[in-house]
């Protein structure tokens, strides 16, 4: 997918190009058009969890499909990560966080690192699960639970949104300035 | 007069049950009545039977039915402590103080007149002694008798709004000493003992009366300035007076033993309000179409205390003060005009609330708060007539009676809100309705309830969404009393509980056949502990006894480091079996003939559990494979669906689902860092296939070491079973837990059994369930997925209050639980709750219920020890008794007082939330080994509230000197009744001996200087020094006491599903320990002494 093409353009050097196509410029629409997906992904989070509360769906179906299932990880062998939102929301995140690192963005990557730590942090205080994911059927209609993974989507709704105007910014800039 | 005659209305509901026995009254009661003999609602069947003597010419004569031709007849409020007043005398004489008028000037009651009926009614009432009327008084009570000690004082005021009434009038009715006055109206709830008064028009009465004691008290007659009464928002519009009489108990129900002792006269306790609202009015105020069932249903709510409320009177000055404390309140009740305004009357009501039953009590002036009596369930605050219909609150209760209106007057009150559910309950009488259409709302899918309304006789309104309804054909016809036209007769409306059998609508798949599969340890461990043989042999004796029909199925499956099935084909000469030994892919070894008839293969069956235990006694193996035998179960139980009972005697070494130990004998000790969470979720996810495969695995766990059923225990909470364990069992160093072991397994094999259940729960419109506790996995917001259930599992649901509940007076609960019983009908089982709403907090504080509150604290502590620490729950626990109290002396008193004050309400929950810090399952310290600590939190989850009560507070009782003062009569058995002890070593003589009952378990501690005659009497033998060290039975010897004795354990045994062991403790049995660690206000090594835990708390409060 996406993954395999950009490292081959990350060791590519921030050479001086003819249109000021630096590095720098190149991250930002990567991370433009991640942030587009981040978007998407935030979206279905919320509708996903509104569904759930408003009792449309099994919340045993519901966290199926919001962590990537342990037989379909098994049962393909490769360790391929089941694109199942939530890892890969944080791998995504992840990866262009150290696109700007590369790029040497420090204003940016700061701007990035509160999710990138609230995202690790997430991870290692999931509940107890021989797979990956995060949601555990059984206390996920605890409404404390629910309401917080509710104002969880829509905050990183509103994170991506800002921060996919600010690549925007960045990239134009970045393309400009040089 | 016009006694007998009806309003010409009708008044359906409450006057139902003379006409319509089965859907009214008396089935309902012997529901209600079913669980024990203490009364829980007013309405016994004896109530019904003395409905017709009520009306007959004797007591008219006596002139206690006051039938004025005033339209609106009042109504009254019939409170009565469950049990108190039963079998009592009536007390003293005491003298009705007319009070009246609408004006503000409080009749002046002349001592003279004790006695005398404050009723009068515009001119029909025959002023006359009215001696029947107290037989009346003690026919509505439930024939449980009272403890002798407590008692109460009653105190009635009743005051009526309408015209002033001449004093004159008033003195003219006098009763004969020890009567009460009753005016009764036409269409009265035919209560006896119930005060009815004229209501509006005609001028009635208000009376406060006021039963004085002559021998302790004084009248304390003249100005009738009651503080009880509370004024009940009416919602009637125009100008039915309020009445109200209040009965102020003073020992109330929970016994207050010393007001009791203050005035030696036996009161009623009963509490009664009057009310002179339109209820039965004929020309009603309220807009609505004469349809007098809208307005029962609907919105009065009467703020009347229940007896628990009152009286509390310090230790002191008990009968005096209590009554002399209401005195002043009443006056300004009687000011107060009887406003049809919801507004004003509310909050004048909470006014003279606050004064008096919100009294607050100093915990740490008054020692003696512990009733000498089980408590009681309080009562909410309701029209008597809808009271009489609720819910048992034994098998639906609320932590608040009364519901406050927003969400942030509950922040306020610091008190959680939620329900306390034992929905399956064993009922002895069950209303069940067999019916094509199941009538329910259209948009919220509530069933019919007795709390909805009728707008007219084709429609209803929903009393939790408010959507208006059709009445549907078949449900104008009443198969009970075979009318056309009276829907509000039918059963349904009738009955708070009521289970329906339901369609074919209510079914996904045909109604599975009971199949139950068996799952046995039978490693080296296993075997040793020689639990097999115990087992089968109990199995064996209740084979015929398993709920089922011709369809029931059966399989057994053992394991070790492999898997054994066991094949029951027909035909067979012996069982065979299959032995499976890849335990990393489990397969099932032949497609059928694992799980079989139980009817057509009883004898290789038989067979099989004769033979199972002779059959590894040589085995060497010692691993255990557990996961991979419940996947085998799982996949073999699949199809059909059923019951998985594993037994399981070590910590699972090998395959899927093995764990490690990871108790640390020595670290036990700290709070933080045990290990209450699961270590693997193999058993959750198990545990969650099977619930959807409608399988429910009950876990019974007998080991000698650490088997981590924080892991373990995942496989039957998520599927909804329960757990067992038995710490160290061994068949012949422990005899005790195999007893313990048959009588538990004999219940659990025999007892009632709903496969394939669900259960919801609706409440009004402006409540949201906020959590579940229990076993279950939790479907949807409001739906519990609950593959069996069983009538000793209980739930709790945390509530919160989502959108304010303006304008309503009243709000439902609803719980639907929707099974397939054992023989294969689908079922659904509906308990509906109405509770008031109230806009005040000294309001919400009235109506807690502190048990409910305990019972509910324990289960959102035992979240919080699995989702934070043990030391973060205990906090927490501590934290909810200190917020409550700051909260309540900063927004209720007034009047700073130094001291810990609680609202009477509340004058436990310290006590409650102390014994549960000291619980197995909270406690700091060595005492508790994980595996028993985590049991306990099991049990929290899983028990009703009764169980947990006793479990967590266990009662204590002197019963060396056991009499027949007091005592209960069952079916010719007399059984004693003694006073509850506080639990500390200070009540403990060396010269008695005492019983402690904590509900899965008794100790019977003998004193060392303990009566030669107890000790012989009753234990049968010669001295102190011979009782045995392992005494659990009591010989049953021909003398009196020994008989008392006995029947009094046995009447505690009979009252829980489960057998608790009877242990006969000496000062040397190494059990003393755990009796002695029950004596929860005593101080340990550990924890705090009540006292000091008062002091602490104090000073939190007062900070």
């Amino acid at each position: 997918m996406i993954a395999p093409g950009i490292p081959r353009a990350a060791p590519g050097p921030p050479g001086p190009a003819a249109m000021a196509f630096t590095f720098a410029a190149f991250c930002y629409m990567l991370a433009l058009l991640l942030t587009a997906a981040l978007i998407f992904f935030a979206i279905w989070h919320i509708i996903a969890f509104d569904e759930l509360k408003t009792d449309y769906k099994n919340p045993i179906d519901q966290c199926n499909t919001l962590n990537p299932t342990v037989e379909k990880v098994k049962k393909i062998k490769r360790v391929k990560i089941a694109l199942k939102l939530v890892l890969p929301e944080y791998l995504i995140h992840a990866f262009f966080c150290v696109m700007f690192l590369c790029a040497a963005e420090w204003l940016t990557l700061g701007l990035n690192m509160p999710l990138l730590a609230y995202h690790i942090w997430r991870y290692m205080s999931r509940p107890v699960m021989s797979g990956p994911g995060l949601y555990d059927p059984t206390t996920i209609m605890n409404a404390d639970i629910l309401a917080y993974c509710q104002k969880e989507g829509w905050c990183k709704l509103a994170f991506y949104l800002l921060s996919f105007f600010y690549y925007l910014y960045g990239m134009i800039y970045v393309l400009v300035s040089s | 007069m016009a006694q007998p005659a009806r309003p010409p209305t009708g008044y359906p509901s409450q006057n139902g049950a003379g006409q319509q026995p089965y859907s009214n009254g008396p089935v309902q009661n012997q529901l209600m009545h079913s669980s024990d003999g203490q009364g829980y609602s007013p309405s016994v069947p004896g109530l019904y039977s003395h409905q017709t003597p009520a009306k007959v010419p004797p007591h008219q004569t006596s002139g206690q039915y006051n039938y004025s031709g005033s339209q609106n007849v009042s109504q009254l409020n019939n409170y009565q402590g469950p049990g108190q007043t039963l079998n009592r005398p009536p007390v003293a004489p005491f003298s009705g103080s007319p009070v009246q008028q609408t004006g503000p000037v409080p009749q002046v009651l002349l001592p003279a007149l004790q006695n005398s009926a404050a009723i009068s009614s515009a001119g029909s009432f025959p002023p006359g002694a009215s001696p029947p009327v107290l037989s009346n008084w003690q026919y509505s009570q439930t024939p449980v008798s009272q403890p002798v000690g407590s008692q109460t004082s009653h105190l009635a005021h009743m005051t009526g709004t309408g015209s002033a009434q001449p004093p004159s009038s008033l003195s003219g009715n006098t009763n004969p000493p020890g009567n009460y006055q009753y005016a009764a109206s036409p269409g009265g709830p035919p209560l006896q003992n119930s005060y009815m008064k004229p209501g509006s028009a005609p001028p009635p009465v208000t009376q406060p009366l006021t039963p004085l004691h002559p021998p302790a008290r004084p009248p304390l007659g003249p100005p009738p300035v009651g503080g009880p009464p509370l004024i009940r928002p009416s919602t009637l519009t125009a100008g039915p007076p309020n009445t109200q009489s209040l009965l102020n108990s003073a020992a109330n129900r929970d016994g207050d033993a010393t007001s009791a002792a203050s005035d030696g006269s036996v009161v009623q306790n009963s509490y009664d309000a009057i009310e002179g609202g339109g209820l039965m009015a004929t020309p009603h105020p309220s807009p609505a179409p004469p349809n007098l069932k809208m307005n029962r249903s609907v919105g009065y709510s009467y703020p009347t205390l229940p007896p628990g409320y009152q009286n509390t009177s310090p230790p002191g000055a008990p009968g005096m003060q209590a009554s002399a404390l209401q005195y002043p309140d009443g006056s300004k009740h009687f000011h107060q005009p009887a406003l049809g305004t919801n507004h004003l009357t509310a909050s004048m009501g909470g006014l003279s609330l606050q004064q008096e039953g919100l009294r607050p009590v100093n915990l740490l002036q008054e020692r003696n708060i512990l009733p000498m009596t089980l408590l009681k369930a309080p009562v909410p605050n309701l029209h008597e007539d809808i009271q009489k219909l609720n819910c048992n609150p034994e098998l639906f209760r609320c932590t608040l009676t009364n519901i406050p209106q927003t969400q942030a007057l509950l922040n306020k009150a610091k008190l959680p809100l939620g329900l306390l559910l034992h929905p399956f309950k064993d009922l002895s009488q069950l209303p069940v309705v067999t019916s094509s259409t199941i009538v329910r709302c259209r948009s919220c899918r509530t069933y019919i309830n007795p709390f909805v309304s009728f707008l007219d006789q084709r429609r209803w309104k929903c009393n939790l969404c408010y959507r208006v309804n059709d009445v549907p054909e078949e449900f104008m016809y009443n198969p009970v009393t075979r009318v056309y036209g009276e829907p509000h007769k039918r059963p349904e409306v009738q009955n708070a509980t009521i289970e329906f059998m339901a369609p074919s609508e209510y079914m996904l798949r045909p109604p599975q056949p009971p199949v139950y599969l068996f799952v046995f340890d039978v490693s080296h461990n296993a075997i040793e502990t020689g639990y097999l043989n115990t087992v089968c042999q109990t199995l064996l004796d209740n084979l015929d006894l398993l709920p089922g029909n011709t369809r029931t199925k059966i399989g057994f499956i053992t394991f070790d480091s492999t898997i054994h099935f066991y094949s029951l084909q027909e035909g067979l000469s012996q069982p065979q079996m299959l032995i499976v030994s890849d335990i990393e892919d489990v397969f099932i070894p032949m497609p059928e003939n694992l799980l079989v008839n139980l009817n057509e293969n009883k004898e290789l069956i038989q067979d099989l559990l004769r033979t199972l235990p002779q059959m590894f006694t040589k085995s060497l193996e010692t691993q255990s494979a557990l996961g991979p035998a419940l996947q085998a179960a799982f996949k073999l139980m699949s199809p059909t669906g059923g019951r998985i009972s594993v037994f399981q005697t070590q910590l699972p070494s090998v395959g899927m689902g093995a764990l490690k130990s990871r108790e640390e004998p020595n670290q036990r000790a700290t709070a933080k860092d045990i290990h209450l969470t699961p270590s693997t979720d193999f058993y959750k996810k198990l545990a969650l296939d099977c619930s959807g495969q409608q399988v429910a695995v009950d876990l019974f766990l007998l080991s000698g070491q650490y088997s981590d059923l924080a892991s373990l225990g995942c496989i039957s909470r998520y599927s909804a079973g329960s757990v067992y364990y038995y710490q160290s069992y061994h068949h012949k160093h422990n005899p005790v837990q195999v007893e313990k072991l048959q009588k538990e397994l004999k219940r659990y094999l025999t007892r009632k059994i709903g496969f394939e259940a669900v259960m919801r729960i609706r409440c009004t419109k402006g409540l949201s369930i906020h959590t579940f506790h229990g076993n279950f996995f939790v479907r949807s917001t409001d739906l519990l997925s609950l593959p069996n259930v069983n009538p000793d599992a209980g739930y709790a649901v945390q509530m919160s209050v989502e959108e304010s509940l303006t304008d309503m007076q009243v709000v439902s609960f609803q719980s639907a639980l929707l099974y397939t019983s054992s023989k294969g009908e689908r079922r659904i089982r509906v308990h509906t709750m109405c509770l008031p709403v109230v806009t005040t907090l000294s309001e919400v504080y009235l109506g807690a219920d502190v048990q409910a509150i305990t019972g509910l604290l324990a289960n959102m502590a035992v979240d919080r020890s699995v989702s934070a620490t043990l030391s973060d729950a205990r906090d927490a626990l501590v934290n909810a008794v200190i917020d409550s109290l700051s909260a309540y002396r900063s927004s209720v008193l007034s009047i700073q007082q130094p001291g810990l004050m609680a609202p009477y309400s509340l004058r436990l929950f310290p006590l409650y939330v102390l014994a549960l810090l000291k619980q197995k399952a909270f406690q700091t310290g060595t005492n508790a080994r994980l595996d028993e600590r985590i049991f306990t939190m099991c049990q929290v989850k899983n028990q009703p509230l009764v169980y947990l009560m006793l479990m967590t507070h266990p009662s204590l009782y002197r019963v060396d000197n056991l009499t027949d003062e007091g005592a209960l009569n069952i079916n010719d058995r007399t059984i004693p009744q003694p006073p509850i002890l506080q639990l500390s070593v200070e009540k403990l003589s060396r010269d008695g001996a005492y019983l402690m009952d904590a509900g899965s378990v008794m100790f019977l501690w003998i004193g060392k200087n303990c009566g030669q005659s107890f000790i012989s009497q009753v234990l049968g033998v010669p001295n102190y020094g011979s009782i045995p060290q392992n005494m659990t039975h009591l010989p049953e010897l021909e003398t009196a006491e020994s008989m008392r004795t006995i029947a009094f354990i046995s009447w505690l045994r009979e009252q829980r599903p489960f057998f608790p062991i009877l242990y006969i403790i000496k000062d040397d049995s190494p059990l003393k320990s755990s009796f002695l660690q029950n004596m929860i206000e005593d101080r340990t090594e550990s924890a705090l002494s009540y006292y000091e835990f008062l002091l602490h708390i104090q000073q939190q409060v007062n900070k």
